[in-house]
């Protein structure tokens, strides 16, 4: 397979990248990893006249600690790079589990975590977890920045809320209260598989207690879901199996998924209420893991 | 900014230089050539395959700066100035890579089209771990599909290949 041709730009900033996509329009898009965009071009799904380059700034590749701010994440980082940060390990394990489920080595060497976040596959594995931690994404466009929560970037497959001269260029898990957080995904091999489920989830136990909870879906809805109404049902009562099961029951409720190739509807739906439990108890039990 | 000519069919050729096994090639090449094609078409380097083209098989596994990465998906404009190693380039001075011997005494390819690929992968695996658990040779291959083996022998063959170089090298210690 072949690609079309196009021009490539190789800005030095992101202001400079920004720049060069507003002045060309729904005729540029910018490339990270590519593992995505060069495919979808191969198959024709995208036909883009101008890429432009981000994946090579280093502004955009770095993983640090700022003390009362949170964990910054690049959006180019890759996510071997996530999984090899000792930040992460040391502070979210279970951001660096997520990034390792992804796909194949040779893909975690090349995709970027703000890809996996732009392209806005429902399936996607850095979503959820990223979503449980209370993640924001700096946007970043040629008339200015803004931050949004990551749970509000998505607006359904395929489609978030940035403009087309738009970046995001970081993602901040803010220092947080969370005693533990886990993301387990059901594919169809160990390796290599999309998503047929994913739950995240994240909480903080004090005294025994569950004082805050999140539980993010993943590959059961058009956009990663929040399942609120089970959150809710958590929060302040004590940790237990049966609670936790209470709250699967409730998460399956909740959830919109769809049968395709991979699962049927009714088993997705099943699997939530599964994976929920389990998600829970391990956030609970493990820290984050 | 990679330097570039505009040509008689109106398209930019820009100027890249890129180090493939040790030697410097400086080349012009469209935006749309892919790393993959660029080894095996401008390089005549074709140890690399193309097969599925979709960055799932894992036969045109090159190390990029000492990653594997699935060269199908790379964009040539986009290597400028790094480092890209292929499978012609695991051998020196006519002599095999331990990787590439353990390969033959083991019989681990049979048709032999994921066999470049999977020596990549394994490759880099022992350059960042020289003593892999199983587990750790299993994930390192994941990426690289094989239709004719089941794999087996070509863990023991990694698997093997990382004893010796272990061996060696406490040899040479002592």
């Amino acid at each position: 397979m072949y690609l079309p041709d196009f021009e490539y730009f190789t800005p030095n900033s992101v202001e400079e990248a920004c720049q060069l996509l507003s002045k060309y329009g729904s005729r540029a898009m910018p490339i990270a990893g590519g593992t995505d965009i060069v495919v979808k071009m191969k198959k024709e799904v995208l036909a883009p006249e101008i890429l432009v380059s981000i994946g090579h700034l280093p502004e955009l590749k770095k993983i640090e600690y700022v003390p009362g701010k949170g964990v910054v994440i690049g959006a180019c980082v890759t996510h071997n790079e996530v999984q090899n940060s000792k930040i992460l390990q040391e502070k979210y394990l279970s951001v660096c589990e997520a990034a390792h489920q992804m796909a194949n080595n040779q893909v975690r060497n090349l995709g970027t975590i703000g890809g996996n976040i732009c392209n806005a596959v429902p399936s996607a594995d850095m979503p959820p977890i990223l979503i449980a931690l209370d993640t924001t994404a700096k946007i970043v466009g040629s008339k200015g920045e803004r931050t949004l929560p990551l749970e509000n970037v998505f607006k359904g497959p395929n489609q978030t809320v940035l403009d087309y001269d738009e970046l995001i260029t970081e993602f901040v898990i803010p220092d947080g209260s969370f005693t533990g957080s886990t993301y387990i995904k059901f594919g169809l091999r160990a390796s290599g598989a999309l998503a047929v489920v994913g739950v995240a989830a994240s909480v903080q136990v004090e005294d025994g207690v569950i004082k805050d909870a999140r539980i993010v879906l993943g590959a059961v809805s058009p956009v990663p879901l929040r399942a609120k109404e089970a959150e809710n049902l958590i929060r302040g009562k004590q940790p237990s199996e049966a609670l936790f099961e209470e709250a699967g029951v409730i998460a399956s409720g909740e959830c919109r998924p769809i049968s395709d190739i991979r699962a049927s509807a009714e088993y997705r739906r099943d699997m939530v209420r599964v994976f929920t439990r389990r998600a829970l108890l391990k956030a609970v039990n493990e820290g984050h893991v | 900014m990679p330097e570039f000519v505009v040509g008689k069919d109106g398209i930019k050729r820009y100027l890249v230089t890129i180090t493939v096994n040790g030697v410097e090639y400086t080349k012009m090449v469209k935006a749309n050539s892919l790393l993959v094609n660029f080894l095996r078409e401008d390089l005549d380097l074709t140890g690399t395959k193309r097969a599925c083209e979709q960055g799932d098989c894992g036969a045109c596994t090159v190390l990029l700066d000492g990653k594997p990465v699935n060269s199908c998906m790379v964009l040539t404009v986009s290597v400028d100035g790094r480092e890209v190693t292929t499978v012609e380039g695991l051998a020196s001075n006519d002599k095999l890579d331990i990787l590439q011997e353990k390969f033959i005494e083991h019989s681990a390819p049979q048709c032999g089209f994921c066999a470049p690929g999977i020596l990549m992968s394994a490759k880099a695996l022992l350059m960042r771990n020289p003593n892999p658990t199983e587990y750790e040779v299993r994930e390192a291959i994941a990426g690289n599909l094989c239709r004719c083996t089941g794999y087996v022998h070509y863990v023991e063959a990694i698997l093997d290949a990382a004893a010796a170089s272990q061996e060696r090298k406490d040899g040479k210690n002592g």
